[in-house]
């Protein structure tokens, strides 16, 4: 694997589709001509929970003029069934009955003037009656209101290793806490939009902004009831995803798909910021509760977790983001007795779903602010206390995995804290602090680890294909469904496939998704795209390769113009050069499904993060005044989008640490603007420096592991143990605020 | 609404539109010219990727009414590269990352012409004050940052 085999992976080579992007010419779904297309909108419920009485088209509204779809369109006018199907079916695309959130879809309206509909969507009444509502995780819990299945809990884990009523009587200290995170909204700068024909003659086509063309297509063969060759799906270019567009698509593009059904016209859909922030998925609010028995050097001899999660009206993807938030509960920590027991919950809250991190930034907030409390109990520093308690290669995680990466976690550390002169700042930080003044200032850090790829037998059952063909003129196009959302998946795919047919980088080009072409190469999360797409991406590569050496069309050594020519003469002669390949799990991963225990990920990225505050203790604002990043992720792919997806995340994570609060008010989200919802802007984001080592992995391409939601995990948990240095508190909720901290000081004192 | 017939002077090229004064400029550009450089991603002012230049300031173009542009000179990101020759700033952002998902790269890249024609050299305090009109939520800003720094060097702000 030496760089003279491999001369395009590591390198910073241009984005794909980078000049489009920078010239204004890339097409969003805002911005493709359909011609005759009409407009649709969504008449939302309004209220948490109810009972649909009757729906009533009043005010002076050309009604007849619209498309309407209801429920009882469904079975009727539409063939299929009323569900958005994904992990289970209780999800409907149209309210039928009963409401459960505020936000959910009851009426869809369609007319070619957009202006109209807007005026006409105010005009639908929907009379309705009440029923009791559940907002919080504690009702859930207490069945006060029972609001879903037998006891509103859409999923739970029960994880043991050792045994855990064995360490209480042996502890020197016993160390409870409890943490709280809040939900967070994507924020990609495209709001969700699709574009649908369909028709019963040539069936379902969709346009859109995606992450997963292949979860869109499965959504929508049940409403339709139609074959999985009748429903086509092709994503626009993306602007952003980071979770978000995960599985929401699928209730959108089903959406515009009946309108489009009904009134025999292509239907366009695009959400306003307003819409798209009140009714979409957000990350999921959670509790955690640690108990943790510590003996007097610091030994960590047993944690007992109890990790909950708000999963909101229905299930969607809470039972995978709960698996996920519950394995990483423990963290990098070779701890002899664990048990985690977790929950998703019922709401009447808009169902909470994919974000970047996928509940792992949930328990790692709650683990490594914990962490820092143990410290402080038995007398260590927080690094000293990590120290003592790291899992080394060969040690068991939580789930019994024998940890294969060659890590020293010893070691990032050490190297996190010079690069961030944490001693030092840390030793003159205290003597300012003690001296008085207004400003106090703090530094802190968390260490941490993700797993890549889809958890346990995930991606065994995904079992994932890529493709690569030749086209007429001698160049590769590679077909996945795994999408461009602005990580750089188009330019790191022609990388790893150049580099494995030994041409140029210029010869080897991507396909947009569409599902007519591409296969299924699974969906574009989990931090799985390069790691395991691209994996597969270098299988297909190889066996296309072997095909031209098979024909005798190409020796082992050969320039990019004669693997092209070999390319033109095999079409020339047999038709098509293509060739796929498959996913199949090593043989070495074993996962127990029923236990929770085993080989929960292929590989894991690890990670030390460090931040330094200041906070005005006259206004209690915290400014992050530096960050520092460092991360092992098995191979660098390419050195300027891997370091730009760790600084996209880290501030993503310091507006999950500090800014972004989701205000409720009966269930829905009631500051759903860009002016009251907070992100970081150039303004407030601070230098975030980013430092990489690399063991490489043997299951990814040139090594690589997956990078894309570590920084998540880190900067929350970071900044809250920077902020209690300064302060001498313990803040334990996020987002904080600066009347958080105000409240958090004068409670204290 | 009545409409009204308005002169429009967009990258060089003069237009006349019949729309209603009151329109967005936005909506002027996108639907009835085909500049779908500017994008809408909030349609209040905050998140800057509707951003254009009006007679060299640059404006968010969801909260100006098209009559105010009148007879203006507008420059959408389509307008920058001459001759098939990319802006220094746009050369410096394909170079430099500063690029992701894209939806924000228009409204970001006219940002950095905008500061760079005032502030050829700026420092990374007046980068982040220039841009801090223009959200992004892809990259953090650091590359983009970069390119600011990047573009300066190779002519951006000349």
């Amino acid at each position: 694997m030496s760089s003279k085999s491999r001369p395009n992976l590591g390198r910073a080579l241009p984005r794909k589709e980078g000049p489009q992007k920078v010239t204004g010419q890339s097409r969003y779904i805002d911005d493709l001509p359909f011609p005759g297309v009409i407009h649709g909108t969504t008449v939302r419920s309004s209220v948490a929970r109810a009972r649909i009485k009757q729906i009533h088209f009043e005010g002076s509204i050309p009604w007849n003029e619209f498309t309407i779809v209801t429920a009882k369109d469904i079975g009727t006018t539409i063939p299929g069934k009323n569900y958005v199907a994904l992990i289970l079916q209780d999800q409907p695309f149209l309210a039928d009955g009963v409401i459960n959130h505020p936000e959910e879809a009851v009426v869809l309206l369609a007319h070619p003037d957009k202006y109209l509909i807007e005026e006409a969507r105010k005009c639908v009444r929907i009379e309705t009656e009440a029923l009791e509502t559940c907002f919080t995780i504690d009702d859930a819990l207490a069945q006060k209101p029972l609001i879903w299945g037998k006891d509103n809990v859409f999923k739970s884990y029960s994880m043991n290793k050792g045994d855990i009523d064995s360490v209480w009587s042996k502890a020197d200290h016993i160390v409870e806490g409890e943490y709280f995170t809040g939900a967070q909204e994507q924020l990609y700068i495209e709001n969700n939009g699709m574009v649908a024909i369909a028709n019963p003659k040539d069936g379902v086509t969709v346009w859109g902004s995606m992450q997963c063309p292949y979860y869109v297509h499965k959504g929508l063969l049940p409403p339709f009831d139609l074959p999985g060759e009748k429903v086509r799906i092709i994503q626009a270019e993306t602007g952003g995803g980071f979770g978000g567009k995960e599985e929401y698509p699928t209730m959108l593009a089903g959406h515009a798909a009946m309108l489009a059904w009904k009134s025999g016209k292509p239907v366009k859909m695009l959400y306003d910021r307003a819409e798209d922030m009140v009714a979409t998925t957000k990350r999921h609010p959670s509790r955690t509760r640690h108990k943790t028995a510590v003996s007097r050097d610091g030994k960590i001899l047993g944690m007992d977790i109890d990790f909950v999660l708000d999963g909101g009206a229905y299930a969607t993807l809470s039972a995978v983001v709960l698996s996920r938030g519950t394995i990483h509960a423990a963290g990098p920590y070779q701890i002899p007795h664990v048990r985690i027991q977790s929950k998703a919950v019922a709401t009447n809250h808009p169902p909470h779903g994919a974000f970047r991190g996928f509940g792992a930034p949930q328990s790692i907030f709650a683990l490594e602010r914990h962490m820092d409390k143990i410290a402080k109990v038995v007398g260590l520093t927080p690094e000293e206390l990590r120290r003592r308690n790291f899992v080394t290669p060969g040690e068991l995680t939580a789930t019994s995995q024998v940890v294969r990466d060659p890590i020293n976690m010893d070691q990032l550390l050490d190297r996190a804290l010079e690069l961030s002169d944490y001693r030092a700042k840390r030793a003159r930080f205290e003597k300012e602090n003690a001296a008085g003044g207004a400003i106090k200032r703090g530094i802190g850090f968390a260490t941490f680890m993700h797993g890549s790829g889809f958890t346990g037998s995930g991606e065994k059952y995904l079992a994932s294909v890529v493709g690569v063909e030749a086209t007429p003129e001698g160049k590769v196009r590679v077909l996945a469904a795994s999408t461009e959302i602005g990580q750089g998946t188009n330019t790191i795919f022609a990388q790893i496939a150049s580099d494995a047919l030994a041409i140029d980088y210029d010869a080897v080009d991507v396909l947009p998704p569409d599902t007519k072409f591409v296969p299924n190469s699974g969906p574009t999360v989990a931090s799985r795209t390069v790691m395991v797409v691209g994996k597969l991406v270098e299988t297909a590569s190889q066996s296309l390769k072997q095909l031209l050496i098979g024909a005798g069309l190409l020796t082992e050594k050969y320039a990019t113009e004669q693997f092209m020519q070999a390319c033109r003469t095999y079409r020339e002669r047999f038709g098509e050069l293509k060739a796929f390949a498959t996913y199949k799990q090593p043989s070495y991963i074993n996962w127990d499904d029923e236990k929770y225990q085993g080989d929960a990920y292929g590989a894991y990225a690890w990670a030390v993060y460090v931040a330094e505050v200041s906070i005005d203790t006259v206004t209690y604002e915290t400014k992050v005044e530096d960050f520092v990043a460092l991360q092992e992720v098995g191979r660098v792919v390419h050195p300027i989008f891997a370091a730009g997806q760790i600084e996209g995340g880290v501030a993503q994570g310091i507006g999950y640490a500090m800014y972004e609060k989701v205000i409720w008010k009966d269930g829905r989200m009631a500051n759903n603007r860009m002016t009251n919802y907070i992100v970081p802007t150039a303004a407030d984001t601070p230098p975030i420096r980013v430092f990489f080592e690399e063991h490489p992995y043997e299951n990814g391409p040139g090594g690589a592991k997956g990078i894309g939601e570590l920084p998540m995990d880190g900067p929350a948990p970071a900044i809250l143990n920077a902020v209690e240095m300064a302060l001498g508190t313990p803040v334990n909720t996020i987002p904080m605020l600066p009347e958080d901290v105000m409240h958090a000081v004068r409670t204290q004192s | 609404m009545s409409e009204s017939t308005i002169q429009l002077k967009v990258n060089g090229k003069s237009h006349e539109v019949q729309a209603p004064s009151m329109s967005r400029l936005l909506d002027v550009l996108r639907d009835e010219l085909g500049y779908f450089g500017a994008k809408e991603g909030c349609g209040e002012g905050e998140c800057g990727a509707c951003s254009v230049m009006v007679n060299g300031r640059l404006v968010n173009s969801c909260l100006m009414p098209v009559l105010q542009a009148e007879g203006a000179e507008i420059t959408t990101v389509e307008g920058l590269a001459k001759n098939g020759e990319l802006h220094p700033v746009q050369k410096a952002f394909l170079e430099c990352g500063g690029a992701q998902c894209g939806i924000c790269t228009p409204g970001m890249v006219l940002a950095s012409v905008s500061l760079l024609e005032k502030c050829p050299k700026p420092t990374d305090a007046q980068i982040r004050e220039g841009l801090a009109g223009n959200i992004c939520r892809c990259t953090g800003y650091m590359k983009i940052f970069d390119s600011v720094r990047r573009a300066s060097e190779i002519g951006g702000g000349a």
